[in-house]
């Protein structure tokens, strides 16, 4: 292990330098053969962060667990538990703390292959970057998606891949190129910033710490250059305060201060502030601190903890947040919010089950209303589903017993997260980001079907009735809504998709209405209540008209299990036009099902059935 | 808007103090585990930062196994003293009987009765809900793996596979009657953090941590001290005045010195930069067994 001072420098002159160190926290993430542990082990040892004891003891358990033939296996040097050197997999998020002439890091090192997306999730929340391992070989795979979404919805600023194996590869550009595009692709379809994608291998120390002499044509940083880097993010001074409060020191009559750590923005004596939920007004009048530390302080940015008092006597104790006043961007007192979920309990989360929430400093009693959806990580779709299962993401409405106090994660950490705990158990259920908080109590919905016939808007002048004419005539068809409908899984959007790949091959103009696809927009304040799916019906029913009117053939792929709700949905777009279809009742032959639509919109085709 | 420049400690340091006061507010009968070296130096500093003008709403617990150094045993009752804290001194009264030793018993046997029992029995005479420990996860690979709020079922046990996750800085900190939590809010640091933060705000800390002339045994590969005549000599052993001083206390027979010339936490830190082994090589007892470590902590050593 080499020397942490540079040749000839004084401890006097370290020390200056050490003030401006700073501290990087970042995680590693891949699946079991992908070479995390080897890359994590290569940058300990070519730092020569190694000590030396601990270098004789990975030559001998290299000789005993190592996989490199009795070579040093650099693995070892992070795997830490007894099953796991014996197992050569690593269970649980493991923490790594290095420092370079230029840098301190903490790493969070999360396993991929079990329990992923908790262990992703825990070491996300702890950083700022994330190096995704992807074998060369293999390209991206599930686990790569996987992972990368998990830290898009952790809100990781920035992210890496590090292409290992190349050397098993040839160093071929081509091959490293062609992992490269699929990585950028994925990230941008997940809306996080550009990331920087490295051809490695971990094994034999290529683009780690030193540059590689077999990629000439990789001109970018290795993996050790580009985290002595990238900027460190630090909380913004001039971002709005949050100072949630822990507790409340009175240690004497005449002295209460209120301690805490400043999430966000920073607290100067005698400024103007405000406690929340209550509202309540007063200023800053100390920030307390012992004459031994340097004395009270006058001013304190985060991430400072702190004690702080008031001017007034004001109703302030644990679970309370003390912000500044005014401002564009304002925490929401409320009972009720929107968030999405990492579950993390075996067993599935279902709409109606009560938990302790904590956010801030507060713990309360919550429970889970609804599930809004589930996400699949694979394409990003996202399912209507009655339940989130063990290590799945998901979409759910909150209500909880006590006021909080709460804002969108994506503004503001520290009143944008929280957990979910098991009353009985105790575990940690649930890592949450909160979306939205509805300030209102939750109004009951009615589906809004007209009594009246909606009315038709003239088309301009100028866009005379021949142009329907000219559009059936080119497309050879009649407007009409097919729907399709039935339970889940009774195959409606595999139909609805065959069907409209059918038409668009006849030279038909045809579009796919899908009832899900709706709730995670045009419905998103709708849940699975009769009354709810009535009117999701209804929305979907007024969408098909206004494309009617424009020549095309719709298919709606919807539940709609209510009889009455579909005759509504039949009156509103017109029995002539519209063919319902039961796919429970229907057999599978998908070329039966062609033919009667076909036949449905044949222009010259009357009306039959609805 | 900073009184001054931001550094790397002071993060360090406000993480430690939030996690303090964490643990203050959600336990009933929190604990702090002092053990009289360095990292319990700075966690006492943070403890007495963290709620003054109060004092620590805890008391101070020390596992005394009776084969400490005699001068850190003065640096405790002193600092008591000083900081005008509730000291609480534990020793397994069975094991003070059966006369174990790390000389005559080997160092796993001591370690287990006077140390891991011994904590067990007073945590549990405390009916203590949170040990508050300096245990830093830099120590030891099992180490590595170990959460800030730990749980530890009836029987104090840890268990690897049945942790709970740690999200942004939101304890999950709940547990059953009988249940209890260890919490280390130096988990983050690094040895070097730790001389550093004592360099910036002069911590005393037990002399033994400097380097002066001390009588020594070599024995096993390690320079053991005579603290005292228990120590017996073996054939050919004799002792030694030598310039050393330790990078870890504990049970002293059990406490390799190290060869040095700084008498100066100054010299003591430029040491540390330039170190090429580890503070736990000087340790009997992580040299057992491989994995030994983490044998010890699934039986609830701290």
């Amino acid at each position: 292990m080499s020397s942490m001072l540079n040749e000839g420098e004084t401890l006097g002159a370290f020390l200056d330098r050490y003030r401006s160190l700073e501290l990087l926290r970042f995680l590693t993430c891949g699946s079991v053969d992908d070479g995390k542990s080897t890359l994590i082990g290569r940058l300990l040892h070519d730092t020569d962060r190694v000590y030396d004891d601990h270098r004789k003891a990975l030559e001998e358990d290299s000789k005993i667990h190592g996989t490199q033939g009795g070579n040093v296996d650099l693995a070892l040097l992070v795997d830490g538990l007894k099953a796991e050197r014996e197992q050569g997999i690593t269970i649980d998020v493991a923490w790594r703390y290095f420092a370079t002439l230029h840098r301190s890091f903490i790493i969070a090192d999360c396993p991929g292959h079990e329990q992923y997306t908790r262990n992703m999730a825990t070491g996300a929340s702890h950083c700022q970057l994330a190096i995704t391992l992807i074998d060369a070989r293999h390209g991206m795979t599930r686990q790569t998606r996987r992972h990368a979404f998990i830290a898009a919805l952790l809100g990781l600023p920035q992210m890496v891949a590090a292409v290992n194996k190349m050397d098993l590869v040839g160093w071929d550009e081509a091959r490293f190129r062609s992992v490269e595009r699929e990585f950028l692709a994925w990230c941008a379809r997940l809306g996080t910033p550009e990331p920087t994608v490295i051809p490695i291998s971990a094994l034999h120390g290529d683009c780690i710490v030193h540059p590689s002499t077999h990629a000439p044509w990789y001109r970018g940083p290795t993996i050790l250059q580009l985290l002595e880097s990238v900027p460190v993010m630090r909380p913004a001074a001039d971002a709005p305060l949050r100072l949630p409060v822990q507790q409340v020191l009175r240690p004497s009559p005449d002295f209460r201060g209120f301690a805490g750590r400043i999430e966000s923005g920073s607290v100067t004596v005698g400024d103007r502030v405000q406690v929340l939920p209550s509202g309540r007004e007063t200023r800053i009048a100390r920030i307390a601190c012992a004459e031994a530390d340097g004395g009270d302080r006058k001013s304190v940015a985060a991430p400072g903890s702190v004690l702080v008092t008031f001017t007034d006597e004001v109703d302030c104790s644990r679970g309370d947040v003390i912000t500044c006043v005014g401002g564009s961007q304002q925490p929401i007192p409320c009972h009720s919010i929107e968030a999405d979920l990492v579950w993390m309990d075996e067993t599935p989360l279902m709409a109606g089950a009560s938990f302790l929430m904590r956010i801030g400093t507060r713990t309360v009693p919550a429970t889970v209303v609804r599930i809004r959806h589930v996400v699949d990580v694979d394409t990003l779709a996202q399912h209507a589903r009655d339940s989130i299962e063990w290590n799945e993401v998901g979409r759910v409405d909150i209500v909880t017993q006590q006021t909080i106090v709460v804002e969108p994660y994506r503004q503001m950490r520290a009143l944008g997260a929280l957990i979910l705990i098991d009353r009985v158990t105790h575990a940690t259920a649930a890592a949450g980001m909160v979306r939205s908080g509805d300030p209102h109590e939750p109004n009951p919905r009615r589906a809004h079907w007209a009594t009246q016939p909606a009315p038709t808007i003239e088309p301009p002048a100028d866009r005379s009735a021949t142009e329907s004419v000219a559009r059936a005539a080119r497309w050879r068809q009649r407007p009409a809504a097919i729907l399709l409908f039935g339970p889940p899984k009774s195959g409606k959007t595999r139909r609805a998709f065959a069907l409209e790949r059918h038409l668009w091959q006849q030279g038909h103009a045809a579009l796919v209405l899908d009832g899900q696809a709706l709730r995670g927009g045009l419905s998103r304040d709708l849940t699975f209540s009769d009354e709810d799916r009535s009117e999701n019906l209804r929305r979907a029913a007024e969408v098909t008209r206004l494309l009617l009117d424009q020549g095309m053939v719709v298919i709606l792929s919807m539940v709609a299990p209510q009889t009455a709700a579909r005759e509504l949905a039949r009156d509103l777009i017109g029995a002539d036009r519209f063919l319902a279809i039961d796919c429970a009742q229907r057999g599978t032959d998908d070329a039966a099902l062609f033919r009667d639509v076909e036949s449905f919109i044949r222009p010259d085709q009357t009306p039959g059935a609805g | 808007m900073h009184d001054r420049s931001w550094t790397h400690l002071d993060d360090l340091e406000s993480e430690a103090i939030h996690i303090l006061r964490e643990a203050a507010a959600c336990f009933e009968r929190p604990v702090l585990m002092y053990s009289i070296g360095k990292d319990s130096t700075v966690l006492l500093h943070l403890a007495l930062k963290a709620f003054w003008p109060a004092k620590p709403p805890f008391p101070l617990l020390h596992i005394d196994t009776k084969w400490k150094f005699r001068e850190m045993i003065s640096f405790r009752d002193e600092t008591a003293r000083k900081f005008g804290l509730d000291l609480r001194v534990h020793t397994n009264p069975e094991g003070l009987r059966q006369g174990i030793s790390p000389i005559t018993h080997g160092s796993r046997v001591h370690t287990d009765v006077m140390k891991t029992q011994a904590l067990r029995q007073a945590l549990e005479a405390g009916r203590y809900d949170a040990a508050i420990g300096g245990a830093r996860r830099d120590e030891e690979r099992s180490r590595a793996k170990e959460r800030i709020f730990s749980f530890r079922d009836r029987s104090h046990r840890w268990d690897p596979k049945q942790q709970r996750p740690e999200l942004w800085n939101i304890p999950n900190t709940r547990v059953h009657e009988g249940e209890s939590m260890r919490v280390f809010p130096l988990s983050n640091w690094t040895e070097l953090d730790v001389w550093l933060y004592v360099l910036q705000h002069r911590l005393p800390v037990v002399p033994l941590y400097l380097a002066q002339p001390r009588p020594v045994v070599e024995r096993d590969g390690l320079l053991i001290m005579r603290d005292d005549d228990r120590l017996a000599l073996r054939p050919g052993e004799h002792v030694q005045e030598r310039m050393v001083r330790f990078r870890t206390l504990g049970c002293y027979p059990l406490s390799g010195a190290v060869e040095s010339r700084a008498d100066t936490i100054e010299k003591v830190v430029e040491e540390m930069l330039r170190a090429r082994t580890s503070e736990r090589q000087g340790r009997l007892i992580d040299h057992d067994q491989s994995g030994s470590m983490e044998e010890k902590k699934r039986e609830g050593y701290f």
